[in-house]
């Protein structure tokens, strides 16, 4: 996964930084991957857009949930 | 799953059973398929579904007696199609796409095969089909010399005959004429032929064999004595054609070409060393059990070919063809939204069912499809072998649920509501105020205080007033959502719950408003005496003040629960109509469908759940009467006019039709506010309204989009109230707007937002199960 593209102009409220692309990890039902998201170089707060929410990362939940 | 279950679920699924012409073919000809192909035009295709059943397409085209047309259900509305002439339609169009392959045998045996009529022909197109060296002895000149001397060349063309036999000589079938064989020993005697082959079929026509009393033993009519299953003759390796027990039918070209196959099989499973008789279908039954409703179908007459003499042109065929139903059973699949999505039929859902809780590595493929399922019992009120796809579904999703392999997620938001409707915020039981005793405890279920919370105030102030005894209150959950997802465990918490709250209230009769409510204690509680409110309101009567009649003409729509419990059906419509509605029947109460919340369907599958309701408001354009708050809700949601009997019964709104869907978090809202009100106004208890974190603003359609996606507004609030305290948010600099996001329960709910004066207005929520995290 990877961020999609009309990815809004984000800063992070509390640390005032723009959001970067960081490796960052996901999971669901035991299983972790690592993925590159936009996050906070500060505070480390992970951005998922709807888009992703609903295709991608929706994709990929159903698909450990079938397994 | 247990197999033998399963097995015993498939076999009352007939959807596999053949169609009547095809049953009543001796060769199986699968006419219904060739129909459907001719009907589309594709000669090509419906020629080689013939050829590969039919030995001598052109023979048989043109002599066959079509008991498939005697069995054709189409008789019963029109008139039989006409398969003897779209056959020699196909025939006339399409003979020379055949193509036919011999397979090669790793161990080719020779035959002899004495006798060159249909039969011997016949097993010999078989065996050389099966890679065998066939030799076939005819003692006349030529090979089928019965049908060139008893059929008239106008019936039968010689063009015909001779077309089939290149055919089987192009095979490399040797036919060798004037060729008698004898009995006793010599060059040209059975003996021989037994001795230089590997199997020999004496398919010699009716009448006696004396010659061969000497290799064979016959019967006391001198004919050879054949096992009439397998044709076998008394000496190994010897097969005869049954025809030849000199039986007293008239001759049938089908029959031959039939007792030929009949002979060849057992041939080919003789040279390869297997049983003759072993898992062998029986060849000469006629009858099928697939049901087919012709009723549905309006009376079409054949189609008349307009050269008689010539028989049907292409597109005569093609219209004549469009006439076979086809047959099918699919009462079901036709009345249930969900068996239509999957576009699949009982027979093959159950073994895919079965499969997917079989896994043990490997994606589940089905896991959906058996959450899709509502449960309603519609398709066992249709089946004509009562097969319920509920039983199958309910008892894969406690099995799946039992071992962990069913995901959550499909019904997490329906158990989370049920959660919230037990919970100590909203469930309670009080006696009566000024009674410390139950005659009769009142449970309205979940969903109607979710839905219609004034009016259940008014049932049961009506009910305290008539009843006497003392008549409870019971604000709780019956456990349907946790039966319907296979959560058996806690089904049961659910039912121990229940059980020991009627005890403790004194063993009281139990009035539910809700059908399922009915239907699950009535199922799972048989102790609990229990009737519906609209019995029990037939029963004392209605309030006394006037209430306005309804306005035009109303389509009932009982709901799947209430689907056999024939007094509630009976009951609601007499209080409609005593109350001046003028009711209009659906399909009627045993046939009712579901609004998509039973077996939670619409929470596993939107689409499904949407589906029933859909096709449900598109039988009638009267405004609906519902019985159920969740059909109502779910008819309200998809835009039709739908009002409750409740609201007949105590109106509350001036056009109760028109009353909007709550949506998941108002039904919330609502149950918790009942409960309070209640709580506080009947029982004096010191009780205040929910007070939300913070003050939301929320358009229609953004609402609208939080509900389909499962999400709820106490949970949106409860986001926002946490990043305005710890100022964990994100800030878009174009259009000003905040996004923050919190983990309630399985989910990650995000919130966009702006705060305004009146509130944070709520630009868009969505939601996802899997986490996110930085890791150090």
């Amino acid at each position: 996964m990877t961020a999609t593209s009309g990815v809004p102009d984000l800063v992070c409220a509390r640390c005032d930084k723009p959001l970067e692309m960081r490796k960052v990890e996901a999971s669901y039902l035991g299983q972790t991957f690592p993925v590159e998201l936009p996050c906070c170089p500060s505070c480390g707060f992970v951005y998922i857009s709807e888009e992703l929410a609903y295709g991608r990362m929706l994709k990929v939940e159903q698909a450990l949930e079938d397994k | 799953m247990d197999g033998d279950q399963v097995k015993a679920w498939e076999a009352l699924c007939i959807e596999e059973q053949p169609p009547a012409c095809s049953a009543a073919c001796p060769l199986r000809v699968d006419a219904r398929a060739m129909a459907e192909k001719m009907a589309a035009g594709d000669f090509t295709g419906a020629m080689g579904l013939y050829a590969r059943v039919v030995p001598f397409p052109a023979i048989i085209a043109h002599i066959c007696e079509h008991p498939c047309e005697s069995a054709c259900r189409r008789a019963e509305a029109g008139g039989a199609v006409r398969i003897g002439a779209l056959e020699r339609a196909l025939v006339e169009e399409a003979y020379p796409t055949i193509r036919r392959t011999a397979q090669r045998a790793r161990r080719p045996k020779t035959i002899a095969i004495v006798g060159a009529g249909l039969a011997g022909l016949t097993a010999a197109a078989d065996l050389a089909m099966k890679g065998h060296a066939v030799t076939v002895l005819e003692a006349e000149a030529r090979p089928l010399e019965r049908l060139r001397h008893d059929i008239d060349p106008t019936v039968l063309p010689p063009s015909a005959i001779e077309a089939d036999l290149g055919a089987l000589t192009a095979l490399g079938v040797d036919i060798r004429c004037r060729q008698r064989v004898t009995g006793g020993a010599g060059p040209s005697s059975l003996d021989d032929l037994i001795a230089g082959h590997d199997a020999v079929l004496l398919a010699i026509g009716p009448g006696p064999a004396s010659q061969f009393a000497g290799t064979l033993r016959l019967t006391t009519a001198g004919r050879l004595d054949l096992d009439p299953q397998t044709l076998a003759s008394s000496r190994p390796a010897v097969f005869g054609s049954s025809r030849h027990g000199g039986d007293d039918e008239p001759y049938s070209a089908i029959l031959s070409v039939r007792d030929g196959r009949r002979a060849a099989v057992s041939i080919d499973r003789f040279l390869q060393g297997a049983s003759l008789t072993a898992s062998r279908v029986d060849d000469s039954a006629t009858g099928t059990c697939l049901y087919v409703d012709t009723a549905r179908h309006a009376a079409v007459p054949p189609v008349p070919p307009s050269d008689p003499i010539a028989g049907y042109c292409h597109a005569e065929a093609m219209e004549e063809a469009a006439r076979c139903f086809p047959c099918h059973c699919l009462e079901c699949v036709r009345a249930c939204a969900y068996l239509a999505h999957y576009k699949t039929y009982p027979k093959r859902a159950v073994r895919e069912i079965y499969n997917n809780d079989s896994i043990v590595m490997g994606n589940r493929k089905s896991n959906r499809m058996i959450d899709s399922c509502a449960l309603c019992g519609l398709c066992e009120a249709l089946c004509p072998n009562d097969l319920a796809m509920g039983d199958v579904c309910l008892d894969a999703r406690q099995s799946m649920v039992e071992r962990g392999h069913m995901p959550a997620s499909h019904h997490d938001f329906a158990l989370r509501d049920m959660a919230f409707s037990r919970s100590d915020e909203v469930a309670f039981v009080r006696h009566q105020p000024g009674h410390d005793r139950s005659a009769v405890l009142f449970f309205p279920g979940c969903q109607l205080p979710a839905s219609a919370p004034r009016q259940v105030e008014a049932i049961y102030r009506h009910l305290c007033d008539r009843i006497p005894g003392g008549v409870g209150f019971l604000l709780d959950c019956c456990g349907a959502p946790a039966h319907w997802s296979g959560r058996k465990a806690l089904h049961g918490e659910v039912l121990d719950h229940l059980s020991a709250v009627w005890e403790g209230q004194g063993r009281p009769r139990l009035v539910t408003a809700c059908s399922t409510c009915l239907k699950e204690i009535g199922e799972f509680l048989p102790d609990i005496p229990v009737s519906s409110l609209w019995t029990e309101l037939a029963a004392i009567g209605l309030p006394e003040a006037a209430v306005p009649r309804p306005v035009g003409p109303l389509a009932i729509h009982d709901p799947c629960t209430s689907r056999h419990a024939v007094d509630v059906q009976a009951a609601v419509r007499s209080i409609a109509a005593s109350l001046g509605a003028e009711v209009r029947e659906l399909t009627g109460a045993e046939k009712t469908t579901c609004c998509g919340y039973g077996g939670l369907a619409s929470f596993a599958n939107p689409e499904v759940g949407n589906a029933f309701v859909d096709r449900r408001i598109e039988e009638s354009d009267d405004d609906f009467l519902a019985y159920c708050a969740m059909c109502r809700d779910n008819f309200a949601r998809r835009g039709k006019r739908a009002l409750h009997l409740i609201d007949l019964v105590f109106p509350c709104d001036d056009d109760p039709a028109a009353r909007p869907d709550p949506g998941f978090s108002g039904r919330r809202d609502n149950r918790l506010r009942l409960s309070r009100r209640m709580r506080c106004d009947l029982w004096g208890e010191s009780m205040s309204d929910p007070v939300p974190p913070v003050v939301l603003v929320i358009a229609d359609a953004v609402r609208a989009d939080i509900e389909r996606k499962l999400l709820l507004v106490d949970d949106i609030a409860e986001v926002i109230a946490e990043a305005e305290r710890t100022g964990r948010m994100l800030k878009d600099r174009t259009t000003g707007h905040l996004t923050a996001s919190g983990r309630i329960g399985t989910v990650t709910t995000w919130v966009e937002y702006e705060p305004t004066e009146v509130g944070y207005v709520v630009h868009r929520a969505y939601g996802h199960r899997m986490q996110v995290e930085v890791k150090p």
